[in-house]
């Protein structure tokens, strides 16, 4: 094993952000709109997967109510940017709700007011729905995101109801949205590897145990809920201002499986396998594309059928679940010591 | 007062068919402790089964409906056999996750397959005889001969499920096998086969469920078994997932619950679906293994 003193690491790992940063800028110049919106999307879903591994995989919380979050924070994020008269001309049922009627809020502020608004639900239910166990914590938040989407569907002067809300102002760039994916990354490394972080990981492993130690389980496990779902909100908000249109149907239970895909194919636990994970996904699911569009392989015309994308995708996790459970990278993170080591063994052709 | 009795016919005929899907995820919660994601699917399924039985082979629908339900029972232990078995010994996570991954799968395959528009299920199609939607005039009360049927059905089929359970020796192996599995095995019961029986019997139970309610509801596609069998799921919990009885009872609760805030409080009838999560949340915060559930005590 290379051994790196930390100024090493962090030089290294800034050097690694600026090359990032480089070469987002040359792609905001240079690329084509489709890959700008792929690689939008790459930052969003990293934003969405490093939220969620955080509850289900560092806390050890099974959470299947993402999805109501990221509506959360997509609507609340919407009622500020948009354009007040673009309000009065979209909400047809009802007229938008009081404060919002007169509101035109900068993306940002808006962004933050949505991850805070997904954080105070998180809070909220994070609070009595802890205290059941497992299997019962997963239906609760099952349960709990398909309420999101229900109310979403009937409360028409908040979220226009099913008709959803159109023409929003497409504020996301790459810079927005690699810059709260690059936050997202920093906060949640930063928090696994201080006490709390240790003690969510103790939680995960055996939570009464934990509890021996002397452990709050209990504020633990609500402080990794409220951050994920701030997390999950924010990044909600950056995809309504990506994608330009929302509607309930878009925060059903489908979202949710995607990201949870994305965090079980990197590896459930690993902050950097939940980024490899959801790079892996966008990229993957564009390429999928194929399977819905007509193509020749030597003399078999494939008609191209719609929805086949979704159908090798279930069996993808099927297949990864039977066979591959740890994911790519199980609950390991890539370091620059092991990044090192790997290529010092490489060099020397596999000799020690 | 008639208007009441019509609602609770209806209120029971919809808590009948919660109660048979919900059996399903509680026979297979109590066995294995896996939430069968994938049941709400075995649903739909079924109500296709029925439907190209008789518009495709142009069975007499009676014929297709008994064929569905062995399709179905088929299918369900096909699930078991490919998905679940190998993960048996599996991280619970992991199985929970690929009971999700079955239940994507069979969704988007129906997309492909049967295709995404919602098919027609009903006597106008020749899915089953146009009696059925006849209406019954008793002292006031009007019910629907489909109603009353509903009602007969599901009776019949709980009471077939619960002479398996509580008489037969398959029964006594499955009541075995939600205690200890690996005395049941000592005990020189084929757990392999037992589980297997136990899944066929959830899925053609919640094949009489689909077909019921196809017939009530007369359309088919591809998600038609989401919302059901998130309720049905629901009324799992709510009753106490693992006891059947608690499945029956928590499938009525809900049903009752769900027709009669409709009925009766029209202006919040847009969140109806959202009424049996509120119901959920409810019983689980007051008590969280469910009203007939029993408390299991984690070791430590």
């Amino acid at each position: 094993m290379v051994k790196l003193t930390v100024k090493m690491k962090i030089i290294l790992t800034l050097i690694l952000i600026s090359t990032v940063g480089f070469l987002l800028v040359l792609a905001n110049h240079k690329a084509s709109d489709y890959i700008v919106m792929i690689l939008n999307l790459m930052a969003i879903n990293i934003i969405f997967a490093v939220s969620l591994n955080l509850i289900n995989g560092i806390t050890g919380i099974f959470s299947l109510g993402h999805a109501g979050f990221i509506a959360i924070g997509a609507y609340v994020s919407v009622l500020f940017t948009l354009p007040v008269q673009q309000k009065e001309m979209s909400y047809l049922i009802k007229p938008v709700m009081p404060p919002f009627d007169r509101i035109e809020a900068p993306f940002l502020p808006s962004t933050l007011a949505a991850g805070l608004a997904a954080a105070i639900f998180g809070y909220i239910v994070a609070a009595p729905s802890l205290r059941l166990i497992g299997d019962y914590l997963a239906i609760a938040t099952l349960g709990l995101g398909e309420t999101i989407r229900i109310i979403a569907n009937n409360a028409w002067s908040i979220t226009n109801g099913a008709l959803g809300l159109k023409g929003i102002p497409q504020y996301t760039n790459l810079y927005w949205s690699w810059g709260w994916a690059l936050a997202t990354v920093c906060f949640v490394a930063s928090l696994t590897k201080s006490s709390y972080g240790r003690a969510l990981k103790a939680i995960r492993e055996d939570s009464i145990a934990a509890k021996a130690m002397g452990i709050n389980v209990f504020s633990h496990q609500v402080m990794s809920f409220v951050i994920g779902s701030f997390f999950a909100g924010v990044g909600g908000a950056l995809w309504a201002h990506l994608i330009t249109t929302i509607d309930p149907k878009s925060f059903g239970f489908t979202k949710t499986f995607e990201i949870l895909i994305m965090v079980v194919l990197g590896g459930l636990g690993s902050i950097t396998g939940s980024i490899v994970g959801a790079a892996v996904y966008t990229v993957g699911l564009e390429f999928l594309r194929i399977l819905e569009s007509p193509f020749k392989v030597w003399f078999i015309n494939y008609p191209g059928i719609p929805g086949m994308r979704m159908v090798v995708l279930a069996v993808l996790l099927i297949v990864l679940m039977l066979f591959w459970q740890r994911g790519i990278m199980g609950r390991d993170e890539l370091s620059w010591e092991k990044f090192f080591s790997a290529f010092v063994k490489l060099k020397r052709g596999g000799r020690r | 007062m008639a208007d009441f009795f019509q609602h609770l016919v209806n209120a029971f005929s919809l808590g009948g068919v919660y109660a048979l899907i919900a059996i399903g995820y509680t026979m297979v919660y109590g066995i294995l402790r896996l939430i069968n994601f994938a049941h709400g699917e075995i649903f739909t399924y079924s109500i296709y089964f029925a439907f190209y039985g008789v518009s495709l082979f142009l069975l007499p629908w009676w014929v297709a409906f008994i064929l569905s339900i062995f399709l179905t029972a088929f299918l369900g232990s096909l699930i078991e056999r490919i998905a679940y078995r190998p993960l048996r010994d599996a991280p619970r996570i992991s199985a929970l996750i690929t009971a999700i991954g079955v239940s994507f799968f069979l969704q988007n395959f129906a997309t492909v397959v049967f295709g995404g528009r919602a098919k027609s299920f009903n006597p106008q199609t020749g899915m089953y005889p146009t009696y059925f939607l006849n209406v019954l005039n008793i002292g006031g009360v009007r019910l629907k001969i489909l109603s009353v049927i509903t009602l007969v059905t599901v009776t019949v089929s709980l009471l077939i499920l619960i002479w398996i359970v509580y008489k037969t020796k398959t029964g006594m192996a499955m009541r075995a096998i939600s205690k200890d599995i690996p005395t049941t095995r000592l005990m020189g019961v084929n757990v392999d086969k037992i589980i297997m029986i136990t899944f066929m019997l959830g899925s053609s139970l919640a094949a009489v469920g689909g077909l019921l309610w196809a017939m009530t509801y007369p359309q088919v596609y591809p998600f038609t078994g989401v919302i059901p069998g998130l309720k049905a799921f629901t009324a799992a919990v709510v009753g106490g997932i693992g006891s059947i009885q608690g499945a029956m009872l928590g499938g009525f609760i809900l049903g009752v619950c769900e027709i009669m805030i409709v009925a009766f409080f029209p202006s919040i009838a847009g969140y109806r679906d959202a009424i049996a999560y509120a119901i959920l949340l409810f019983v689980l915060l007051v008590r969280p293994k469910g009203i007939l559930g029993v408390e299991v005590t984690e070791k430590v």
